[in-house]
């Protein structure tokens, strides 16, 4: 079967306006639980299913154009530059947090400590603070109380380990599928999706560990805010991106992707290498300096 | 192969009724949304700002309490930035750079039609806020914790409604992209593509990298109120000013966001009514991509006032009146383009020079605003105001009003009532200088801004810059007749429109087919 010669142009789709309406009742649910209303949480639960089903339809929709070959060579072009773009600007939502982490431990608790221009504030208004990373990082008045910081070459070592090895599996699977070779294929992807919910199960056991053992909460000043902020939307990030591989997991079982055409595939890889280089980040400057 | 069906019929024109506009995949049909969604909430922002002139008409406190006079400026901000000049410009992007470039449509159809419907739900939002418990958000657009922190129950409906117009600013400069980088016709080469696409592909990228700055802002200052995170605490060893940098690292792109595709559309219009090529297009192109480059590096000029190291004012400053480098080479350009051309004035020609000579004056009071001790005079005073609304109003707002008039016969197929285009110009252009060249005098001698209240001294100018708001205001149901009138009927307009027109887009008929361009055109 030839793919099109036409650049496909889909009359019209309903998942839009689903969608739109899926994140107004998400969004509009969570403000009212914020704001401590009873209808809050059956909304946004409501808003949330009904994008889970958006997401099913919008891209099933794209799956059955696509095996269908509707989609021509520069089809697939305007794809990879949507996915190019759509990371670059994940990458410019986590420079906002490591800004801030930066910001914190650059300018704002030594200025606290009374470095630089800081010293009529620390003299005046934090009279004896100091500005040591980590064990001050809760700020003068020791938000959250005292706390202990999470070390780096325990699990968060392990995790990278994790992580850059699922790199190599994942790429391991496109040598397999470029080679056509199904079987490395439907391996390796599963070894990587496999090695991502541990990297995800982990974390889980880290912040467990971190609340109940190390006082180290949310609320421990900039410290805990910096750390949970950056490592709970990388892994969020990490699951989204284990969604995506177990969808592309059963689109190779379901015998999708030829070695030549496999958007979708390399779509899921760049993004799973995106959450690994962003980890590296997290490990260097969160967990390890 | 699975037995899958392809929606793979030809359609050869849209579909009925409501089903048209929501399901919509068309490019032309979505930037016809965006541009009246724009005209939408360009009145409701203006009735707010009407609110706000209103209660500044005499000193002392007479129609509004204060909490809602802050409300109405900071509402007024929000939609004229996000909902007014945003959308507009991207649905003339929506409309013409698939034209301009001889492509098919936007690269990626459904994402398109997402883009836009987002924005009716982000603003649904926005609005509602005006009343739930504890009132709008009254602690101005640029956020400031904590101030803004003490907003009531509105603050996280506030910030759900910027992160959904950040994903559909986000989605559309993706999709813009996309489009400039894969769907030019053969022989469309980047150096030959109209300036308007140019300014359009740089703006994308602003956007791309600066909205989810301030989505992971808001989404600190969210977690700072709920969730005891100390970003903006001191007291947790975070530091209020940091919201200030984040803020700014978007909030000064943005307004590069806000005006290069103005810049865009007065670089089409002036060869147009010039009757001769626009002069030094390179160079164009070079000082679009410098501003764009350079506006990632002068955000501190904001916040000269907070409290910041010597060096980093030093270098602001200097930065930022670098940017009157290129912005120069521009309006250079512009004016030699105009230079022994074979001009005549129909409204759209209007617009531009008037953009051309007001946006020129809110340059040089953006200079004087970057230096720094003259800053410490002017922050947070009129002064600033008038800048900017010198800018934004005559700036953006009339580059919007110029391409509208410049393309709705080619859009509409109908010509507009010329006569009634040139009242529409010389009302507006008359009350915007009423209504913001005051303030340049009244923010000199001290007048603060976001305030209900002045000091007797300032009345008389205060006086005229609400009766020049008002009637820029009711010049503007002007502008929304002269639109709908052209859209139902009128003469006929011929394909190329204006005799000196150059481009793909007036190879198609006026108003062009619902698909264009289905097979790429010969590029000379």
């Amino acid at each position: 079967m030839t793919a099109q010669t036409q650049y496909y142009v889909p009359h019209g789709s309903h998942w839009p306006i689903v969608g739109s309406v899926a994140l107004f009742m998400t969004f509009v649910g969570l403000s009212a639980m914020l704001n401590e209303a009873s209808f809050g949480l059956p909304l946004m639960g409501a808003g949330i299913a009904i994008l889970l089903v958006m997401m099913f339809g919008w891209f099933g929709t794209v799956v059955r154009e696509s095996e269908a070959n509707a989609y021509n060579d520069q089809v697939d072009r305007s794809f990879r530059w949507g996915m190019f773009w759509f990371i670059f600007s994940e990458v410019m939502f986590f420079a906002a947090f490591f800004g801030a982490l930066f910001y914190a431990r650059t300018f704002s608790l030594p200025w606290l400590g009374g470095e630089g221009d800081g010293a009529a504030t620390n003299m005046y208004l934090w009279p004896g603070f100091e500005a040591l990373w980590p064990s001050n990082a809760n700020g003068p008045s020791q938000i959250g109380g005292e706390f202990r910081q999470m070390g780096a070459w325990g699990i968060p070592a392990i995790n990278t380990l994790i992580l850059l090895t699922s790199g190599v599996t994942v790429t391991w699977a496109h040598h397999g599928l470029r080679a056509n070779r199904r079987a490395t294929l439907i391996f390796g992807l599963f070894l990587t999706v496999a090695l991502g919910l541990v990297f995800v199960g982990l974390q889980a056991y880290e912040y467990i560990h971190a609340y109940t053992d190390l006082n180290l909460t949310l609320g421990a000043g900039i410290y805990g805010s910096t750390f949970f902020m950056l490592t709970g939307f990388h892994g969020l990030h990490v699951t989204i991106g284990a969604i995506m591989l177990i969808v592309i997991l059963a689109r190779s079982i379901a015998g999708h992707f030829t070695p030549d055409r496999h958007f979708a595939f390399e779509a899921a890889a760049w993004y799973w290498h995106f959450v690994d280089v962003v980890w590296l980040g997290l490990f260097f400057f969160v967990y390890w300096l | 192969m699975s037995a899958v069906m392809v929606d793979d019929h030809h359609h050869d024109g849209p579909d009925s009724g409501i089903k048209r506009w929501i399901c919509t995949t068309n490019h032309k049909d979505i930037g016809t949304l965006y541009l009246w969604f724009a005209m939408i909430m360009f009145f409701l922002g203006g009735l707010m700002a009407l609110v706000v002139r209103a209660e500044l008409f005499q000193p002392g406190l007479q129609f509004v309490d204060p909490q809602f006079f802050n409300s109405m400026t900071t509402m007024h901000a929000l939609l004229m930035i996000f909902g007014v000049v945003m959308p507009a410009f991207t649905g003339l992007a929506n409309w013409l750079i698939p034209m301009m470039v001889g492509g098919t449509d936007m690269a990626l159809p459904r994402l398109n039609n997402w883009s836009f419907w987002l924005l009716p739900f982000a603003f649904t939002m926005l609005l509602a806020t005006l009343f739930v418990p504890g009132g709008a958000p009254a602690g101005g657009w640029t956020l400031y914790p904590p101030l803004t922190l003490q907003t009531g129950a509105a603050l996280p409906l506030l910030i759900f409604a910027i992160h959904l117009m950040g994903m559909s600013s986000i989605m559309g400069a993706i999709n813009v992209i996309a489009t400039i980088l894969n769907m030019r016709a053969p022989g469309m080469t980047l150096m030959k593509m109209p300036m308007f696409v140019w300014t359009w592909l740089i703006t994308a990228y602003l956007l791309i990298a600066v909205m989810p700055v301030l989505a992971g802002g808001v989404t600190m200052l969210l977690t700072d109120k709920y969730f005891g995170t100390s970003f903006f605490n001191a007291a947790g060893g975070g530091d209020p000013v940091m919201f200030q940098h984040i803020f700014w690292f978007f909030g000064h792109p943005e307004v590069y966001i806000l005006i290069l595709p103005s810049f865009g559309v007065i670089s089409m219009i002036l060869p147009t009514f010039a009757r001769k090529p626009l002069f030094g297009y390179n160079s164009m192109v070079y000082a679009t991509a410098s501003i764009a480059f350079l506006s990632f590096v002068v955000w501190a000029h904001h916040m000269f006032t907070v409290g910041m190291p010597l060096a980093a004012q030093l270098f602001f400053m200097l930065s930022t009146m670098l940017i009157a480098v290129p912005t120069g080479v521009k309006v250079f350009n512009w004016v030699a383009t105009m230079w022994r051309g074979s001009m005549t004035f129909e409204t759209p020609m209007l617009f531009a020079i008037g953009f051309i000579v007001l946006f020129t004056i809110g340059g040089f009071s953006g200079l004087m605003l970057a230096i720094v001790p003259a800053d410490y005079q002017y922050h947070d005073t009129y002064f600033v105001v008038a800048h900017f609304h010198y800018v934004l109003v005559p700036g953006s707002i009339f580059a919007i009003m110029a391409a509208v008039y410049y393309w709705l016969p080619k859009w509409t197929g109908h010509l507009y009532n010329e006569t009634l285009g040139k009242w529409h110009f010389w009302l507006s252009t008359i009350f915007v200088n009423l209504t913001f060249f005051p303030m340049h005098f009244t923010g000199l001698a001290g007048m603060p801004r976001r305030i209900p209240d002045y000091a007797l001294q300032f009345t008389d100018y205060n006086m005229l810059a609400s009766i020049g708001a008002f009637g820029f205001g009711l010049a503007q149901l002007l502008f929304l007749y002269i639109v709908v009138a052209t859209v139902r009927g009128g003469e006929r307009a011929t394909d190329r429109v204006w005799d000196g027109a150059d481009g793909l887009e007036w190879t198609l008929p006026s108003p062009p087919p619902y698909h264009t361009f289905t097979t790429p055109p010969q590029i000379r």
